[in-house]
């Protein structure tokens, strides 16, 4: 090769090698243009390597983006001059950019050369670590690159694949996702803790992750739940066995919480806009889901025949394979399946699939109507499809067989050759079925050998007439002379059906056909084909006598004219589900390379506590304050610290014997519980008087006992929960009686800790809105303040502290809510209701809303026992969170992983007023809800907080800088939050 | 690689034309040879029409997954498991790009801006999966070409690729470009029906229903959240919605919140529960018939209008794939033109505007070929209409608001009524 390039120089290139080396990028770039459309076409640009890789590190954008395209497609040529590149690239991987850095990984594993795998290996670990999430996808998109080049990787990208899995980030979770379908796709372990965040986050990955992973988790979920049609299948099964012991081996079904997680997170997705999104769900339902909530996926595939011919084609095959095990829940779209003559034909024989497979009693007469306009059409190979698919009803519905029969029949006079060899098929297939009532039909028939000539009919009819010449004793042996006549110009098929005639009539009816038979078997005796020649020596020793004639010819009528059942007519989609629908395996029904197959259900499900993930988050956020709250007031508080942490050990411990779901599961109990408590502490604050009586009960063994069997209790609690929303009321009152509890316990903890709190919390004064004016409330006034406490009942949930006054000079009673309208996900704890509030007096009450992280207005009508009024209770975007304590070092992490979008920054000029730390603290606390986040500088304020529903956290940097001048940055995953928080906080400062 | 492959999504893309030329081809991992397209073109050459195509068709060592778009084959090549669906729905993304990027999406078009495509292709598949293929994303990365630039391009050695970070492909809003700016604010939506039917020789409704897209063109500044709510929300039976909407504000209320992508895009797309009535807006008397002796036979259309909602129907065309023994007609039409294609047997009468006072005849003679047979079925009539100010379900939208920005933007609703797979069988 290399003496061809120096001997052979192509001429033809020389002038963009001389513009690749020009200085001027704008002849670079028509170079490179030039170039890549050589590639785009097909042809050989190779020679032009060395003068291309030499502008790798061009400044010019496009010209670099285009000399990574010519590289990648090259590379793998030219391994030793493309390892000219590597260092440039190298480089790109520590730029500051994220973009750059994404793109030189993307290039770097692109280049398909088995020496730089160590380099890959390096940059793919480097990178996914990255701060940018965006690189992380580029790191999980280079993986199954990596593992192409050099499998030999495998142990260590599983590592990279196992770290990238526990990203948070919807933007990572598609690609890791795809990465471990072609990497690891066996090691399902690695799913287990992050199965219910792959669930959560599902419905806000890119459509294209959204496919990999409902498919994935497909598969996850068919090897650890347990059937959840397991007794209907086993009904059928009962009867045929006895029916006690079938009843005894029934256990009742419980569908594990995390099975309903991914029913209920994926059905969404039915709306998708893309195909293969809605195709995945579908065929997740149909493969997971219990048998009366399969019938929502058949909705969203009807829709999808309304798009491009290409998804109508892959649609219908599922549908088809569906239709066969889940009838019913197509029937009412029957319709959507009839044939237009626009139709491509492939659709229109998988529609007339699907309408064959969906025909039942009820519907058969209007199917077979519209059949009847099929067999018209000019696509003769669809009118052939259609009678076949006539013959399928015929079978399978009793009622309608003979009016099939007769169509049929009438379709033998039928001027197209084609369509009446497709009828003699099908009529001799049903016949089959009662041929006795049909002599008529077969006499027919016999007819038509004079005319038809396809090979299959013809063979057919012969075949009929031979099986039942015993119902047309006169014509048969006419039809086997005629045919004996022709016999030579016979296709083979033909050939072997006359031989069968011939043998069946001699041993029915030898008397007049004995010479016919002997003469036809002559005939076939010297055949060209071999198999005609070795059936007709094979039937004549059968049914000849002779000498020597063998033990079988005493059974030859047994053996030819047995009683031969009827063939089933059965659609080609039958049991093509032991394929993943929506797969490639599937639509072809042979098994593609690469695919992984579907895994049979369990007989008993696998520890569902594998899925338990530690909050380690929150756990670490209690640490934090706990050791901030010890190094001020340590005499006081380590006692009473020690004594919580060792009660809880020792639960954890007892806890995993009896419940048998294991430690873990306990543990991450124990977690969120802490979290809850944490919640609690700053609670207290002003509960604490109401409380204190209970508080200081002290804790003794009994207690300790039941708390234990209550915790249990509450954890089965808490996963039915999340099973079903209903049941948010129990939920509620769960969590007020785990309050108590903890109240029980850790009084003495508490009551210290209370005092500490009351040292750190930031006095804010809390703003009042007006939620009713004293003019439109007749009297009635009403205010509303979010009083920043935790909303007991619900963590979830802002507390709103209403304060009724009643100005009028009557008494008002009943006071209470009703009728409240929400935007969807938020919920409401309504107050209770206030029996009577006298003329002139005021008092306060507590509701909480979930407004779901958003700024949408709680809207209800507040109720008097005589009057209704409409109101309405907007957050300000402050009040959306609680504070959470950080230390400076896990601030800049954290806002180390929340750049890019999710970091705004602002310029600003402070406020006169507030020039010092402490006015800054005391504004930006006042506008939102967050806590003060220790910092070296004065120059700097840093405050952080959780939003209430989600817990993202809200990170806001305040930079003080000369004259005035400040910079505000907020760093939140949630960008609108984030947006609206700059506003509001910009505006606190500046004014 | 000695046998061993792992799975990539989509290994090669070949772009083929009608007849069988290869324009344009691309690898994303070691290149595949074309003779892998032998399968394909055998099966092309089998096929009556470029739909009869197999989308999937299988060989040795290879499977071929291709779409048939303005045409042009989209033929990818995949070499192990992949869904079907994920790669035919992607490829129709791509030629939606092209046509989103140059207006149309054709073999030309693709030809003169090569280099364009091929940067295009290169960001929406990394390794043969996915990657950018939010136009907003695109169009932020490589500019779409415009005569201007390409003139100033040309004269600077100016570039199309941004050197801009895109800042959708980072956020959680991915189809929304940051820092959107336009001096007049507008958002408008076309609430466009169709209506898809097959009607029975005798005029009877066979099936029919109603599906419904809502095509939007949002021009705003910054981070508008907007909320757009319906009269009778009730009517939509079945809906499927771009990435933006909220699905649970949708589930609870109804009402469709999202914050819009920039520039045009498909809202939503419903369809009208089938328990109300779909009301067709037009009838046809129409006798064809073929005569046993003497080689011809005999047509006569006519349409009148039905049920229209008081408006007037437009742009109503009659298309008929007449029987292949017809060859040629003699016609007259009483309104509009008709023309009858004889490589393709399609008869097309475009009758515009439709009169209530003057119902449109089209009538005449046809002549079959001598001594070929009756035709045996009578051809279907497909039918184009339009009608303007109308969705014919009744489905109104009730009013649009804005959240998250200050100014007021100009708002409008447009409503459309037309015939989709609207078949009269004969």
């Amino acid at each position: 090769r290399g003496l061809t390039f120096l001997f052979f120089p192509s001429l033809r290139h020389d002038d963009l090698k001389e513009m690749l080396d020009s200085n001027k990028d704008s002849s670079k770039l028509e170079a490179m243009k030039r170039i890549v459309a050589m590639i785009a076409r097909g042809k050989n640009a190779s020679d032009l390597f060395p003068a291309v890789v030499k502008n790798v590190a061009c400044k010019n954008i496009e010209v670099k983006k285009l000399v990574y395209v010519y590289l990648v497609r090259y590379a793998e040529e030219q391994q030793d001059l493309a390892l000219l590149s590597i260092s440039t690239f190298q480089r790109g991987l520590k730029d500051p950019n994220q973009l750059i850095r994404a793109s030189a990984l993307r290039v770097l594993s692109s280049i398909r050369v088995t020496i730089i795998v160590p380099i890959m290996m390096l940059a793919i670990k480097e990178a996914a670590s990255d701060m940018s999430p965006y690189v992380r996808k580029t790191a999980a998109h280079a993986i199954p690159k990596l593992y192409s080049l050099d499998p030999e990787q495998k142990d260590q990208l599983i590592e990279v694949i196992e770290k990238l899995l526990a990203d948070k980030t919807t933007l990572v979770a598609g690609s890791v996702v795809m990465a471990f379908e072609e990497v690891c796709p066996e090691r399902i372990d690695l799913i287990h803790k992050n199965y219910r965040k792959l669930c959560n986050l599902l419905i806000d990955v890119e459509e294209w992750g959204q496919v990999v992973i409902i498919n994935m988790l497909t598969r996850y979920a068919r090897t650890q739940f347990l059937n959840p049609n397991i007794n209907d299948d086993e009904e059928e099964e009962k009867e045929k066995k006895s029916e006690a012991a079938a009843l005894a081996k029934r256990k009742p079904y419980v569908m594990d919480p995390d099975h309903r997680l991914l029913l209920r997170n994926t059905k969404p997705l039915l709306q998708s806009r893309n195909a293969a999104v809605v195709m995945a769900v579908a065929q997740l339902y149909f493969h997971l889901a219990p048998k009366a909530e399969v019938g929502v996926i058949a909705k969203a595939l009807v829709r999808l025949l309304r798009s491009h011919s290409e998804v109508q084609y892959v649609v219908l095959q599922n549908v088809a394979t569906m239709t066969i095990k889940r009838r019913g829940m197509f029937e009412p779209y029957l319709k959507s399946f009839y044939i237009r003559s626009t139709d491509p034909t492939q659709i229109k024989v998988l529609k007339l699939e699907v309408l064959t497979n969906l025909a039942n009693e009820t519907n058969i007469s209007t199917i077979l109507r519209e059949f009847q306009t099929y067999i018209k059409s000019m696509d003769k190979d669809f009118v052939a499809a259609t009678i076949q698919a006539i013959g399928r009803c015929a079978t399978n519905i009793g009622e309608v067989r003979d009016t099939c029969l007769n169509g049929l029949v009438q379709l033998l006079s039928n001027r197209d050759e084609l369509v009446v060899a497709e009828s003699v098929v099908v009529i001799k297939k049903l016949l089959q079925m009662q041929p006795e009532k049909h002599s008529d039909i077969i006499k027919h028939m016999a007819k038509l050998t004079d005319n038809i000539q396809v090979p299959m009919a013809r063979a057919s009819i012969l075949w009929l007439i031979g099986e039942y010449c015993e119902h047309v004793p006169k014509i048969a042996p006419d039809v086997l002379r005629k045919m004996a006549k022709s016999f030579t110009n016979e296709e083979d098929i033909v050939k072997l059906q006359i031989i069968n005639l011939a043998a069946k009539l001699y041993l029915t009816n030898s008397k007049q056909t004995k010479l016919l038979t002997q003469y036809v078997l002559n005939l076939a005796k010297y055949d060209q084909n071999y198999d005609i020649r070795d059936r007709a020596r094979f039937i004549r020793q059968l049914i000849v006598p002779t000498e020597k004639c063998g033990a079988l010819s005493k059974y030859a009528k047994k053996l030819f004219l047995a009683l031969k059942p009827a063939p089933v007519l059965e659609s080609p989609f039958k049991d093509r589900d032991h394929f993943q629908l929506g797969s490639l395996s599937h639509l072809l029904n042979a098994k593609a390379g690469g695919y992984q197959e579907l895994p049979d259900w369990p007989e008993a499900a696998p520890d569902p506590s594998v899925r338990n993930v530690e909050v380690k988050e929150s756990v670490r956020a209690v640490g934090t304050l706990r050791h901030k709250l010890l190094s001020k007031k340590t005499s006081l508080f380590t006692c009473g610290f020690l004594e919580s942490d060792s009660a809880s050990g020792s639960e954890s411990g007892s806890g995993s014997e009896e419940s048998g779901s294991g430690s873990e599961s306990e543990e991450s109990e124990e977690g969120s519980e802490s979290e809850e408590e944490e919640e609690e502490e700053e609670g207290e604050e002003k509960d604490q008087k109401k409380k204190k009586n209970k508080e200081i009960k002290k804790p003794n063994s009994s207690e300790e006992e039941e708390r234990k069997n209550e915790r249990k209790r509450r954890q089965r609690k808490n996963d039915s929960e999340s099973e079903s929303e209903e049941e948010e009321d129990e939920s509620e009152s769960e969590s007020s009686q785990s309050e108590s509890e903890d109240s029980d316990s850790e009084a003495e903890v508490k009551k210290k800790k209370v005092k500490v709190m009351n040292t750190i919390s930031p006095s804010s004064a809390t703003k009042s809105y007006e939620l009713l004016h004293r003019i439109t409330g007749e009297g009635l006034s009403v205010e509303y303040c979010f009083s920043r406490q935790p909303f007991s009942p619900d963590a979830n949930m802002v507390a709103v502290q209403i304060e009724f006054t009643n100005n009028t000079t009557n008494d008002t009673k009943n006071l209470h809510m009703e009728d409240v309208k929400l935007q969807s996900g938020m919920r409401v704890k309504e107050f209770p209701e206030i029996e009577l509030l006298p003329a002139g007096e005021t008092t306060t009450a507590v509701m909480g809303i979930d407004f779901c992280d958003s700024t949408q207005a709680a809207n209800f009508q507040l109720c008097t026992h005589s009057r209704k009024f409409f109101v309405s209770i907007q957050p300000p975007v402050g009040e959306l969170m609680r504070p959470v304590f950080l230390t400076e070092n896990e601030f800049k992490k954290e806002q180390g992983q929340l750049m890019g979008m999710n970091e705004i920054t602002e310029k600003l000029m402070l406020d006169v007023k507030c020039r010092n730390e402490h006015a800054i603290v005391q504004r930006v606390i006042t506008a939102a809800n967050l806590s003060r986040v220790p910092c070296g500088s004065d120059k700097e304020c840093r405050f952080s907080g959780r939003t209430v529903t989600s817990s993202s956290l809200v990170l806001v940097t305040v930079a003080s800088k000369e004259e005035g001048t400040a910079q505000l940055m907020v760093n939140c995953e949630k960008m609108v939050i984030g947006t609206m928080l700059v506003k509001d906080i910009l505006l606190a400062l500046t004014q | 690689m000695l046998g061993f492959f792992v799975g990539e999504m989509i290994h090669s893309l070949f772009l083929i034309n009608l007849s069988g030329d290869i324009f344009l081809e691309k690898h994303w991992k070691s290149v595949v040879g074309r003779s892998v397209l032998d399968y394909f073109f055998e099966a092309k050459e089998k096929a009556v029409n470029p739909e009869d195509v197999a989308p999937v068709l299988q060989t040795p060592h290879h499977y071929l997954i291709s779409i048939y778009r303005g045409k042009i084959f989209f033929l990818a090549v995949i070499q192990t498991e992949v869904p079907p669906l994920f790669v035919i729905e992607f490829l129709h993304r791509v030629a939606d790009t092209f046509q989103d990027y140059f207006g149309e999406c054709s073999e030309n078009v693709i030809k003169d801006n090569l280099v364009i495509v091929y940067e295009l292709l290169e960001e929406m598949l990394d390794n043969g999966f996915p990657l950018a293929t939010e136009s907003n994303v695109l169009k932020e990365m490589i500019r779409p070409p415009t005569i201007l630039r390409s003139v100033v391009n040309t004269l600077t050695g100016g570039t199309n690729v941004g050197d801009m970070l895109p800042t959708g492909q980072l956020s959680n809003i991915p189809w929304r470009r940051a820092g959107v700016k336009y001096t007049n604010n507008e958002a408008y939506f076309d609430v466009i029906e169709e209506i898809d039917a097959i009607l029975d020789k005798s005029g009877t409704t066979v099936f029919a229903e109603i599906q419904g897209v809502i095509e939007a063109c949002v021009k705003l500044t910054g981070m508008p959240d907007l909320t757009l709510s319906f009269m009778n929300p009730r009517l939509l039976d079945d809906v499927s919605f771009h990435p933006c909407v909220r699905f649970k504000r949708w589930e609870s209320e109804r009402v469709l919140s999202f914050i819009p992508p920039d520039g045009n895009f498909t809202l939503m797309t419903y369809h009208v529960s089938s328990q109300n009535l779909v009301a067709i807006p037009i009838y046809v008397k129409q006798n064809i018939s073929f005569f046993e002796t003497g080689s011809c036979g005999r047509l006569d259309i006519t349409i009148g209008p039905k049920q229209t909602m008081g408006k007037t129907v437009e742009g109503l065309m009659v298309t008929v794939p007449m029987p292949k023994a017809v060859l040629s007609v003699n016609l007259t039409a009483s309104q509009g033109n008709f023309t009858y294609d004889l490589a393709t047997k399609v008869l097309v009468w475009d009758i515009g505007k439709l009169n209530p006072q003057k119902l449109p005849n089209l009538k005449g003679s046809l002549s079959v070929q001598a001594g070929a047979p009756k035709p045996e079925e009578n051809p279907a009539l497909n039918i184009n209409l339009k009608i303007q100010q109308v969705a014919i379900s009744g489905l109104k939208v009730n009013r649009l608001d804005m959240y998250g920005e200050k100014y007021k933007p100009f708002k409008g609703v447009k409503y459309v009524t037309k015939a989709g797979k609207f078949q009269v069988r004969t």
